[in-house]
């Protein structure tokens, strides 16, 4: 375990340093320089000339990319900026600092309704398996998993508004003046991003209970005497839910993806927002960052759970 | 996959056993009645997808401008967009684009996930532990994040969409494709082939490739729903095909203006794309039940059922009274 946890750590900086280039890449090749947007934009609002090599300069968009690229990563490194952001030359760090609380919530939030929908079901649907209730219980996983959460929300906030005149809370109220009313508010996006994960989870949870229900150690449990309920919560859960752990790790990217969509829906001042308005506006700086900091929260995530997977599991040995 | 080590006969397996589709359906229908109604539902799609010009009761851009965002009525069953376009008709069409998208990208995705994940795995060593690395950091940017940086940069258009779709999916593909190479070049027959001289090509071709299909036939299935989603979603946000290709996922983005007067715009093309690619998750998941041996859930296949194990305990608690 010693040595596999030294051999992994050691892949990290290459990984983040590899990361950190194609992220810094990626967005030179937008087209659509952002002098050329800035200048459409003056000259749809009746303003004159602009001096672009200035412009340029100002940016720092007139030296070749790889200083751009070593001027980029030399300022993270020494004093945690992501420079300014093109269009509102506001520094980059504060501006993705402030939205984080609100991507970081709303993916936990919708973490936790996703296993409190779908452990409790993958289970129940594991120990009546192929009954009525477990093909229902597993359409309904399947059927979670294909619809898609910007269509959903969008009918979540349409149809309530339609039949009753009621829409769920759009106002964003941060959590500080507000917990509960943050919370409610939350509630719903949460619910949406959370449905989606849990259909996966709720299908791994199945598999892994019906292996470990055929275990020899089940059997034994069983011949004991003991109730159903033992067996299952005491013996077989805890055995299972062990891959099931790890997956809900996995999914952890596709949670902050998916926060993306949802608070371009919901209209939630978050990180995935700022993506989407940065990515309209050819803000390159923006773009980067959110790439970059979305990139090194899944190395560290997977980093986790290739750690932990070792000590939940005694029986698994890395050479 | 159920092939045995030393056994003679394995070579060519699936090419000699002409029953393989066939027999997969026969155990599809006898066993997974939920992965035959997927299957149903991808018929129902694939048929609206190919047939579509024949079943649109009007052009998918023929605009009325007179009937514009109409209700639904016998002229026009779903109604009419803002340009008084046929919604039902824009349906139907969007199969057909859903479909392409599906069908092209993931074909193009196992394509690029056997080439890299065959490459990595059939040669091991330092080349494998390059390309791995570049799996890993293209892996670490959530995907549907790099996808909406990378259609920033790229044109609007069905074949781009199809591209990008692909290339990236492969590359998400890869790890399973190379797990699978590398348990398989393990095997004595791949050892045997090596032994007699076949080129290595020869070998991938001949050996290795029929013996991953299993993989490949569910990571093929379960990819075209994704791809239709992430299509979808990109179109959506604005960043996937351009409003003049009226895929689902453009419907549902076109529809945001008038959703309060007129909901039914945004609720089809959902309730079609959501039905879609449910059909084909459970048909994709059955599959893999049926060809996966390790998630086999099959009825009483590995040990005891429901049903023994109710007897056992009766009996057990039986005998405890006496």
């Amino acid at each position: 375990m010693g040595a596999y946890a030294i051999r992994r750590l050691l892949w990290i900086p290459l990984t983040v340093i590899l990361t950190t280039m194609i992220v810094f890449l990626l967005v030179r090749f937008i087209p659509g320089n952002v002098v050329d947007i800035i200048e459409a934009q003056m000259a749809a609002n009746g303003g004159g000339t602009i001096d672009r090599a200035a412009i340029m300069h100002l940016l720092g968009l007139d030296v070749p990319v790889y200083v751009q690229y070593a001027r980029w990563v030399s300022s993270i490194v020494a004093h945690g900026s992501f420079g300014v952001s093109l269009r509102s030359s506001q520094p980059i760090t504060p501006m993705i600092i402030q939205r984080i609380p609100l991507t970081f919530e709303l993916g936990l939030m919708a973490l936790i309704i996703g296993l409190l929908i779908s452990i409790p079901i993958g289970v129940y649907s594991a120990i009546r398996q192929d009954s009525i209730t477990d093909y229902i219980l597993r359409s309904i996983s399947i059927l979670l998993i294909s619809v898609p959460s910007f269509w959903l929300g969008t009918i979540i906030v349409l149809y309530p508004s339609i039949w009753w005149h009621w829409a769920p809370p759009m106002e964003f109220i941060p959590f500080l003046t507000n917990p509960l009313g943050n919370l409610g508010m939350m509630i719903i996006p949460a619910l949406v991003l959370g449905s989606q994960q849990s259909g996966s989870t709720m299908r791994m949870t199945r598999t892994m209970m019906l292996e470990t229900l055929r275990q020899d150690y089940i059997r034994t449990a069983w011949s004991k005497g003991l109730s159903e309920r033992v067996v299952v919560i005491r013996h077989a859960m805890k055995n299972a839910l062990i891959p099931v752990v790890t997956m809900v790790g996995g999914g952890i990217p596709g949670l902050v993806g998916g926060s993306v969509i949802i608070e371009y829906i919901f209209n939630l001042p978050g990180m995935g927002r700022l993506m989407i308005d940065a990515l309209n506006g050819r803000d390159y700086p923006i773009i980067s960052a959110i790439n970059l900091i979305m990139a090194t929260i899944v190395i560290a995530n997977n980093l986790f759970i290739d750690l932990t997977y070792g000590w939940l599991d005694p029986r698994i040995h890395y050479q | 996959m159920t092939t045995k080590n030393g056994n003679a006969a394995p070579v060519k397996r699936v090419e000699k056993h002409p029953g393989f589709f066939f027999d997969l359906l026969k155990r599809l229908v006898l066993e997974k009645p939920l992965g035959t109604f997927g299957l149903g539902i991808i018929i129902i799609f694939f048929a609206g997808g190919i047939f579509s010009k024949f079943i649109m009761p009007f052009g998918m851009g023929q605009i009325h401008l007179l009937e514009r965002l109409q209700n639904p009525s016998s002229k026009y069953l779903l109604g009419t967009d803002e340009l008084g376009r046929d919604e039902l008709s824009r349906l139907i069409y969007g199969a057909r684009i859903s479909m392409e998208v599906g069908l092209g990208a993931t074909a193009l995705g196992t394509v690029v996930s056997i080439l890299i994940g065959a490459t990595s795995g059939f040669l091991g060593g330092k080349v494998d532990m390059i390309v791995q690395r570049f799996v890993d950091v293209y892996m670490s940017i959530p995907n549907f994040v790099i996808l909406l940086t990378i259609m920033t940069i790229l044109p609007r258009n069905l074949i781009v969409m199809i591209m990008v779709l692909g290339i990236g999916g492969g590359i998400w593909g890869t790890r399973l494709i190379r797990s699978a190479f590398i348990a398989i070049k393990s095997y004595t027959y791949v050892s045997a082939s090596e032994a007699i001289g076949s080129s290595p090509v020869r070998t991938l071709l001949v050996h290795i490739i029929p013996n991953i299909m299993p993989t490949l036939i569910i990571t093929f299935t379960l990819g075209i729903g994704q791809n239709i989603l992430a299509e979808a979603g990109l179109s959506f946000l604005g960043f996937g095909l351009p409003p003049g290709i009226p895929s689902w996922g453009v419907l549902i983005n076109s529809s945001q203006a008038y959703l309060q007067t007129d909901p039914q715009l945004a609720l089809w093309p959902g309730v079609a794309l959501s039905l879609s690619v449910f059909g084909m998750n459970m048909f994709g998941d059955s599959i893999r039940d049926l060809l996966d041996p390790r998630l086999r859930g099959g009825v009483g296949r590995y040990s005891l059922s429901d049903k023994k194990l109710q007897q056992l305990k009766e009996n057990l608690s039986a005998k405890a009274n006496k």
